[in-house]
């Protein structure tokens, strides 16, 4: 595979920018998992829907929760936006979901290397592992590596018709996220089973 | 008269395997509308694990990290299907990051079958020290818990609390003592 090329070749975007582009793609009631952190402030700011889930721990989780959605609404597209530092806690997540292979799961990586939200070390993996190469050898043939904001969006319209689940990275800056999502676990919860039609409110 | 004995014994044969302590558990998941049952296997639940795979009402599989199954039983459950996860002792270990924070203040009726290692005969030192840890983690949280030791109660023990669990969306773990299920033992 050439995507340690690719990996060089990649354009540094912006999480925001990336988050706000996707959801602007969304029109069919999609749930979108945010992880723990910056990747949950910026999926806030870019706009509530009702269809969001936003983490409050639990690091490197984004993926398995969303494997659950999926395999509970089939007919539904999750989507699950993750930091790099949080999925090296989890990558035996990935190949779970490539063993049960559910068609409707789009995974996002949000990789800048560092953990930014305390202190921007660098992760272990930084400038030694390659998260497409980890997805693809973990059994996600359908990884890339975005290699601009125009790319970002073909590889998401490719996800939304794939027969597989897909993996996409995106390279992003050191940027910290924008938003502050609303620190109420039950209401996230609750608001997010209203938003998949599994509960009516009061 | 032979004839006669030989098939009530076998009916008896046939009830004593439905009657198996994982036996009730299956049906008593099943009864319940838990068809999603993520898992990190032990040896002691193999015969629970090989009877869900067999049982084309479950979706079963093994998970990397038992995290990672309170995480899919998590979504599952936001996304309206039940779920539950089986796991060893040692297992259970690994999430008092994850009850704390996800299970319990999302309020998720997380469903835990755990297998019961490090007492009544372990052999092995760390799995003893590790069994030391899980109650005091399930009573910091003020978690449901219920050792099961009695076949008898077994069924009870767990619709009850699997009902519990849901109706006050609130997990619960069920510790299945050697006592019920023979345990593992020294045998290599």
């Amino acid at each position: 595979m050439s995507s340690n090329m690719n990996t060089r070749n990649t354009k540094v975007m912006n999480r925001l920018d990336v988050t706000s582009r996707l959801i602007a793609k969304l029109k069919h009631e999609e749930a979108v998992i945010g992880g723990i952190g910056n990747t949950n402030f910026d999926l806030w700011a870019a706009g509530h829907r009702p269809q969001n889930f936003y983490m409050l721990g639990s690091m490197g989780l984004a993926f398995p929760i969303a494997l659950g959605v999926a395999l509970a609404q089939p007919d539904r597209r999750v989507f699950a936006l993750e930091g790099d530092g949080s999925l090296l806690m989890q990558l035996g997540a990935l190949s779970t979901i490539a063993a049960l292979k559910p068609k409707n799961l789009i995974m996002i990586v949000m990789d800048n290397g560092i953990y930014q939200i305390t202190g921007a070390q660098p992760t272990p993996a930084a400038n030694v592992a390659d998260i497409v190469a980890i997805a693809t050898g973990s059994g996600l043939a359908n990884s890339a590596w975005a290699a601009d904001e125009e790319d970002f969006e073909r590889l998401v319209e490719e996800a939304m018709s794939a027969s597989e689940p897909s993996l996409i990275a995106v390279r992003i800056d050191d940027k910290p996220g924008v938003g502050a999502t609303r620190r109420d676990p039950v209401q996230i919860r609750e608001r997010f089973m209203h938003g998949l039609g599994v509960r009516e409110p009061l | 008269m032979a004839i006669a004995e030989q098939h009530t014994s076998s009916e008896a044969a046939q009830t004593s395997s439905d009657k198996s302590w994982h036996g009730i558990v299956l049906q008593t998941l099943k009864r319940n509308e838990i068809s999603l049952v993520p898992y990190v296997p032990d040896r002691v639940l193999t015969p629970l694990i090989k009877n869900l795979h067999a049982d084309p009402f479950f979706t079963t599989f093994a998970t990397a990290r038992e995290e990672e199954a309170v995480g899919i039983v998590s979504g599952a459950w936001m996304g309206g299907r039940r779920a539950a996860v089986l796991m060893q002792t040692s297992g259970f270990a690994t999430l008092a990051n994850v009850l704390a924070s996800l299970a319990v203040p999302y309020q998720i009726p997380l469903i835990m079958f755990v297998s019961e290692r490090g007492t009544l005969g372990e052999f092995n030192y760390g799995q003893s020290l590790v069994c030391r840890t899980m109650r005091p983690v399930l009573d910091s949280l003020a978690l449901e818990h219920h050792t099961i030791t009695r076949l008898d109660e077994l069924e009870f023990i767990a619709d009850r609390s699997i009902k519990q669990a849901v109706t006050t969306q609130a997990p619960v773990a069920l510790i299945l003592n050697p006592l019920l299920t023979g345990g593992k033992v020294f045998d290599k």
